[in-house]
């Protein structure tokens, strides 16, 4: 069965922005499927919301929109692109669900539009839990007793029956928010109204618990002739209980015989054939019990997923390429399996190594979240790493992390004693660290079967950890020194890192270092070649492992080493993986061999195909180091780019340059420089640049001093890290004091930085490119749309800015070339500016790809991350054709997306240290409507109309009141607290007075609850965040009420609002904007 | 642990440790791309006479059980993997991978570079080798690796062939002779009547007879050197030619009863050596494979239908479709490498698949050819 000929335009929709459950992936995924419809000939229209997708470069579709995702701008899309299918199975769960809208409200049918990969009765049996476990009936295949409830009484009802622990999902819901598990009648009760009111049709499934069951996922595919294969099978280390998501994870399954094996194979196939899914992937997820082998399916997913993503990386076999192809019609044979040419796509790829998922949580950012693990996903990143043994691999992902974990698999909790009864209550209850409660088990001599009762993992992994605390023990107590070679091998094959031995054993990392290449010890790189060496592969996608033959046959043309960013985490995520991307693709395009180093399968920089060359490996010195000299043993010259991948291979610069490798652009001594808060400040001071007076404190009396040279209010913060981790503002010695003792410990070699905090000051971020000689160009100047004191990552920001004056503008373009000039920047470089008081301010200067790059690139259409490659790698702007300062048409705002809804209790308030996991732009022709588009797009739900309440702290008084006349004039009902209202009173507003939470009731949360607010302007009252305010903002956030906590993101609130009201909100793709056409609906 | 050293005639070694009998061994060294199922390859008789090497890295974490076994006891004549679990962790589980190489003396060598040995063996071809875990000399190895009787022209069957006739299943208590009904697929059709099979034992898969036995047939198991006349003389509903190791060609008896057989027009299916003798007896020929096809993943089209099939292979002979008469179709193609998968006669009633229906280790993809079996013997009843 060829290609259909009738499809000549497809819709893609993308995923959105990230959120936990749905990351990157979907950006390798849709990506992917793009490229392979396009080389088909097909013209693709895409839809995403998320600027800092790989997928929403102007070049990968045909027709790009970054614009909300929801049904009223799809649906414009459609009419104004005319598609004739829709492909909605690469988008994750936004995408299905938006495709099920589009069709049950007609809008595909009535624009002719098909939908392809998946129907949308295949859709709803595969997500709709009721008709999951009625299709599986029909076709005898087990599932967990289950319930389904409609109302709180049905479950109470329903619950008796199924007895404790009970599990209940919510129905239409992403990564299974509002799901858990309930051991008793009061937690089931507030879990399962919590799950009604999550569900967006009131549905929850109560569900018979298989905690402790062995967990399995397939990875299939189906083709229009029914042709059926598996691509991978993936063991969840962490038994059923704990969100896939959340799981250590293992390809292939290795606990289960072929007849095992086989039996879940077959039910696959029947599965996939009754939920209907005709062609592409799907995911299926099933539970075998320990003691007696029965299987229960769990659940199935009618597209490409996370899974998906990580059974490709871990297979060689791209799921998302070919179901894209076979939604055209093509059958599995018909499509050539690209690493090894010869044969065709309709196999069972065969692997032989070993491949390990670790999740990565981001718990330190959110100290007062739930850390259990349940069915909800909790994980905000994930690494995968590959070995010829599961020692090997799960050692190398544990050093992938990046956690600090080297060498720490069995280091006692902090600050905490730990006694028996402890450690069994850290293994019973999943948590991200049980895993080291597991090694610190077995470390204590714990038997293996009393870890397993504990735990439920299975005794074969518990025994592979076993093996690796006896190596641990062995190594320790001989020490570096007298460790024989013999040893010292099997440390390094079992997957052990020099920095792991060192810490073991107590010994410098250099001195493991020089003994293990004293013993001739170096690893090996093997390829991933889909056929377990059955056949010749075309595809250089490597890793490494001690092992006897070296496959990475290298080349001798000029190379270049590009470093990812390893694991999501708050701070550092996609946008960093777009610059390496798009570094990769410039230099390809230049003639050098691109060469990826990375561990995160989630992203596009792991496709084999977005480089020439790709080792999957840990990011850290012995390992980049290690590939560096392979890649430089066929000669050529071997460079290496660390300025893409965000704080990870920045981190490597200074020990890469140190052992002789060649770092391209920005010398990691300037990078350094920018770090390094005195000389940096000594660098503004030459340059006649103004700063906010600081600091920096070795010690608690150094801080106290610096403090109070100052004046308070002060940002403090570790020096060398990412994303504002543990930075906060202080307001008085006291507070600084403890947050000295708590938060950080200063010591000469972690000192603690400290600023005069800029209160109320505008921020702006540039992004700039800067050559060797010395020409400069900026990308954009980004105004904050909050106020000095949040995180530049979870502000919202805007391009042009728009209440900036000139005359500041200019001073922040002189500044910024005057800086790149000093430090010699040559690639790309963010600033970040304060104006307060008339003063331009410089807070941060970071030589480097920034999480605005990819925004800014969408917004200008100029890609600055390749400009800045081929910058790096020798060309000037002149050669680049890149001259004057970037302009934008129209006006593009970026917001930040937030994870709170998954974390109960946890205070949504922002502040200076980063915690949105992504963001969307919204672009359009004013200021207003750019700012309602991306609000739209974040999923707040902008009222048009209503109640609005305010509350404000005094120091904001003095400028709510245009606010509140401005929405009274929109219609806005205006209700305060006491003193906001007495205060707008005062100025001439008929307001109402609503009792806070400690007032009296009904309060301002029971009004929420009643629906009738619509929208919460509240800052915070006064330093410390009051409970109370806590509380209204929990509460508009799980009624979707917008609850906004800065004066101007209240302004352009209104000001969106207003847009909303008076013009129709359109859609424009970026090559409209970027060709420079207006078109009518723009 | 032991030392232990893989040889292999063209000079190379390997060294590694010892995880099965403390002896040595040699045969033709191969590489299975199986990622389960090495308890079904070791004790597949097929293997007789071959080093099996895993390229599958963990092999044995499940340990071995007793009902899944395809014949008594192993048959490799050696077993390679990356690394061997000391543990068996599966509920059905009865001893270790360990222990059962070495009550049933199969020497095994583990911790070296097995994928650099597919590499070697896909390049040059399959190998004699030697594993020994006593002697680990590396010259001495490669001498004996090098004096290690080649495949070509080798007759396996007798080694692996039952001595007298039996009925299938032999007794309830041997241990792999019942079927368990939960992992195999339910039979899409079961003879109306009971069927009785006269089968050739050339080195039979029990889960052949066990899936015989599920779609309803009774089976008589001849040893492999009975004449053809003494099958037909028990008047059977269809006959069934096995799968069994070694080269096709030196099986100028079995080639003779298949003819016999063939001219009677008594409905005969044959699987792997079945399928390559049904072949010789058609007046085809068979070639030497240069590393041959055992694994689980290998795409098959059945030209019929034009339906994919993954497959479970084993073999290291096939037959030259260039060599076989008019009368005899092509039925199935190997989508890797275009070779011959599965033949039909035209005229006649037979027909046999180059790879493993009954799977075991592998897909049960094609387990509707024991339908067709079936379907070909009421349609000449």
């Amino acid at each position: 069965m060829p290609k259909r000929t009738d499809l000549k335009r497809i819709l893609v929709i993308g995923s959105g922005p990230i959120v936990i459950g749905q990351a990157c992936e979907f950006d390798y995924s849709g990506t992917q499927a793009c490229k392979a419809l396009r080389s088909e000939g097909l013209q693709v229209v895409l839809v995403n919301s998320n600027p800092a997708t790989i997928m929403t470069d102007p070049e990968v579709a045909d027709r790009t929109f970054i614009e909300p995702l929801t049904p009223e701008f799809v649906t414009q899309v459609i009419e104004r692109e005319r598609p004739d299918a829709l492909l909605p199975t690469v988008g994750g769960q936004t995408a299905l669900n938006l495709a099920v809208v589009l069709s049950e409200s007609g809008v595909l049918e009535s624009n002719g539009v098909e939908l392809i990969g998946a129907s949308v009765e295949a859709i709803k049996v595969a997500e709709d839990r009721l008709q999951f476990r009625e299709a599986m009936r029909s076709i005898d295949v087990a599932v967990p007793a289950s319930e389904y409830a409609k109302s709180l009484d049905e479950a109470m009802a329903s619950v008796e029956t199924l007895g404790f622990p009970v599990i209940i999902r919510p129905s239409f819901t992403l990564g299974g928010v509002g799901g858990g598990i309930a051991y008793n009648v009061s937690e089931f009760r507030e879990m399962a109204e919590r799950g009604l009111g999550f569900s967006p049709v009131s549905e929850i499934l109560l569900e018979e618990s298989v905690l402790g069951w062995k967990e399995f996922e397939l990875e299939v595919m189906r083709d229009a002739a029914d042709n059926f294969v598996v691509i991978c099978s993936i063991e969840n280390v962490d038994p059923m209980g704990v969100h896939t998501g959340d799981s250590i994870t293992v390809a292939p399954a290795l606990t289960l015989t072929d007849k095992e094996y086989q039996r879940l194979r077959n039910i696959a196939r029947r599965i996939i054939r009754r939920v209907g899914v005709e062609t592409g992937g799907s995911n299926i997820q099933f539970a075998i019990h320990p003691e007696d082998g029965r299987v229960v399916a769990i659940e199935m997913n009618p597209r490409v997923s996370r899974s998906s993503a990580l059974a490709s990386k871990a297979t060689g076999f791209p799921i998302a390429k070919i179901a894209a192809k076979l939604a055209l019609g093509y059958r599995l044979d018909e499509i050539p399996n690209d690493i090894t040419r010869l044969t065709p796509a309709s196999f069972e790829p065969a692997i032989d190594y070993v491949v390990v998922k670790i999740p990565r949580w981001a718990f330190e950012k959110f100290p007062q979240a739930d850390r259990t693990l349940t069915t909800q996903m909790k994980s905000v990143g994930e690494v995968m790493a590959i070995g010829r043994t599961f020692k090997e691999a799960f050692l190398k992902g544990c050093r992938s992390l990046e956690n600090g974990t080297s060498g720490q698999l069995f280091a006692q909790p902090e600050g905490q004693s730990e006694d028996d009864a402890t450690l069994q209550r850290e293994l019973a209850v999943p948590t991200d660290r049980r895993l080291w409660a597991v090694f610190r088990a077995l470390e204590r001599g714990w038997q293996i079967d009393k870890v397993h009762d504990l735990t439920k993992i299975d005794r074969w992994f518990l025994w592979q950890f076993a093996e690796i605390v006896e190596l641990k023990r062995a190594a320790g107590l001989v020490g570096l020194r007298d460790m024989s070679v013999e040893l010292l091998t099997t440390l390094k094959r079992s997957g052990f890192g020099d920095t792991d031995i060192a810490a073991i054993t107590g010994a410098d990392v250099s001195a493991v270092f020089d003994r293990r290449r004293d013993a001739g010890l170096r690893p090996v790189y093997k390829r991933i070649d889909t056929c377990a060496a059955e056949f010749e592969s075309f595809t250089p996608y490597q890793y490494g492992t001690y092992e006897r033959e070296c496959e990475a046959d290298p080349t001798d043309r000029p190379k270049v080493v590009i470093l990812g960013s390893g694991p999501n985490r708050i701070g550092q995520g996609l946008e960093f993986d777009y610059c390496c991307c798009h570094a990769a693709f410039a230099l390809r395009k230049q003639g050098y061999e691109t060469i990826m180093v990375n561990c995160n399968p989630e992203t596009v920089s792991t496709d084999y195909d977005s480089v020439d060359r790709l080792y999957f490996e840990p990011l850290t010195f012995e390992d980049v180091v290690a590939i560096i000299e392979r890649e430089k043993s066929a000669g050529g010259d071997v460079a290496c780019l660390v300025q893409f991948g965000g704080q990870t291979p920045l981190k490597l610069a200074l020990p890469l340059q140190a052992a002789g490798v060649k770092i391209l652009g920005t010398s990691p001594d300037s990078i350094d420089l920018a770090e390094d808060r005195e000389r940096f400040a000594r660098l503004l001071w030459d340059l006649g640049v103004s700063q906010a007076p600081s600091g920096i404190a070795r010690s608690r009396e150094e801080a106290r001093a610096v403090a109070s040279s100052i004046g308070f209010p002060v940002v403090v913060r570790p020096s060398y890290v990412l994303g504002g981790r543990a930075m906060a503002i202080v307001y008085d010695l006291s507070a600084l004091d403890r947050y000295i003792t708590e938060a950080v410990d200063a010591s000469p070699e972690r000192p603690v930085l400290i600023d005069q905090f800029l209160e109320d000051a505008f921020e702006l971020d540039v992004d700039a490119v800067a050559d060797a000689t010395g020409a400069v160009v900026i990308g954009g100047i980004m105004e904050h749309i909050e106020e000095a004191g949040i995180h530049s990552g979870d502000s919202s920001c805007v391009v042009p800015p728009y209440l900036v004056p000139e005359r500041h503008l200019a001073v922040i373009r002189d500044y910024t070339r005057r800086i790149a000039r000093a430090l010699n920047v040559v690639g790309l470089m963010n600033i970040q500016f304060a104006v307060k008081d008339d003063t331009v301010y410089v807070l941060e200067v970071n030589p480097r790809a920034s999480r605005t790059v990819p925004y800014l690139s969408k917004a200008t259409g100029v890609p600055l991350a390749k400009v800045a490659a081929r910058v790096a790698a020798g060309a000037s702007l002149a050669e680049v054709e890149l001259v004057d300062d970037l302009n934008v048409v129209g006006v593009f705002v970026k917001t930040p997306v937030f994870p709170f809804v998954r974390f109960p209790g946890v205070d949504t308030l922002l502040g200076p240290e980063m915690k949105s996991t992504g963001e969307v732009m919204g672009g359009a022709e004013t200021f207003g409507a750019a700012f309602a588009k991306a609000q739209l797009a974040a999923g707040h739900h902008l009222p048009d109309k209503g109640t609005a309440f305010i509350s404000v702290n005094d120091d904001d008084k003095a400028n709510v009141g245009q606010i509140a006349s401005d929405l009274a004039a929109l219609g806005f009902v205006i209700v305060a607290s006491r003193g906001t209202a007495a205060y707008l009173r005062a100025h001439g507003l008929d307001v109402e007075v609503v009792f806070k939470v400690n007032e009296g009731r009904p309060h301002i949360a029971d009004r929420v609850l009643d629906g009738q607010i619509d929208l919460i302007i509240n800052t915070p009252l006064g330093r410390e965040s009051f409970f109370d305010d806590r509380i209204v903002r929990r509460v508009a956030m799980l009624h979707s009420v917008p609850c906004i906590t800065t004066l101007t993101g209240a302004v352009a609130t209104v000001n969106a609002i207003r847009a909303l009201r008076s013009e129709a909100l359109g859609v424009r793709p970026l090559q409209d904007y970027h060709a420079g056409i207006v078109t009518d609906e723009a | 642990m032991t030392k232990a050293i893989l040889a292999l005639e063209d000079g190379s070694w390997f060294e590694g440790i010892s995880v099965g009998a403390r002896g040595d061994t040699g045969g033709e060294v191969v590489f299975n791309t199986s990622m389960t199922g090495y308890q079904e390859v070791l004790t597949d008789p097929s293997y007789a006479g071959q080093i099996v090497t895993m390229t599958c890295p963990e092999i044995g974490n499940y340990g071995v059980t007793d009902g899944d076994v395809e014949s008594r006891a192993p048959q490799v004549a050696g077993f390679i993997v990356r690394n061997a679990s000391p543990i068996a962790s599966n509920w059905r589980a009865s001893g270790t991978l360990g222990d059962y190489l070495s009550t049933h003396e199969i020497v095994a060598i583990a911790d070296i570079d097995t994928r650099a040995l597919t590499r070697t063996l896909r390049s040059k071809g399959v190998m004699r080798g030697v594993i020994s875990a006593v002697n680990v000399d590396p010259e001495q190895a490669i001498a004996r690796a090098r004096a290690v009787p080649p495949m070509e022209g080798a007759d396996l069957v007798t080694r692996v062939t039952c001595s007298t006739a039996f009925d299938w299943p032999p007794d309830p208590a041997e241990p792999g002779a019942a079927s368990a009904e939960e992992f195999g697929l339910p039979p899409q059709r079961r003879a109306g009547l009971p069927l009785r099979i006269a089968a050739y034992d050339f080195g039979m898969k029990w889960n052949i007879l066990r899936r015989l036995g599920a779609y309803g047939c009774e089976v008589r198991v001849f040893p492999a050197s009975t004449p053809a006349s003494e099958l037909l003389a028990t008047d059977p509903d269809g006959v069934f030619l096995s799968n069994g190791p070694g080269d096709p060609a030196s099986l100028d008896y079995a080639v003779k009863n298949v003819k016999a057989l063939v001219v009677a027009e008594v409905p005969t299916f044959g699987i792997c050596l079945g399928h390559q003798l049904l072949g010789l007896a058609l007046g085809g020929k068979t070639y030497k494979l240069k590393f041959g096809h055992r694994g689980a993943n290998h795409p098959v089209k059945h030209l019929a239908t034009d339906k994919i099939e993954i497959t479970s292979q084993n073999h290291g002979f096939a037959i030259d479709p260039d060599s076989l008469p008019n009368d005899v179709t092509v039925t199935h193609l190997n989508l890797y490498d275009g070779t011959v998968e599965g033949l039909r006669h035209t005229s006649r009633p037979a027909f046999a698949v180059q790879y493993h229906p009954e799977a075991s280790p592998g897909p049960h993809d094609a387990d509707y050819l024991f339908g067709l079996f079936l379907d070909l013997i009421e349609e000449h009843r």
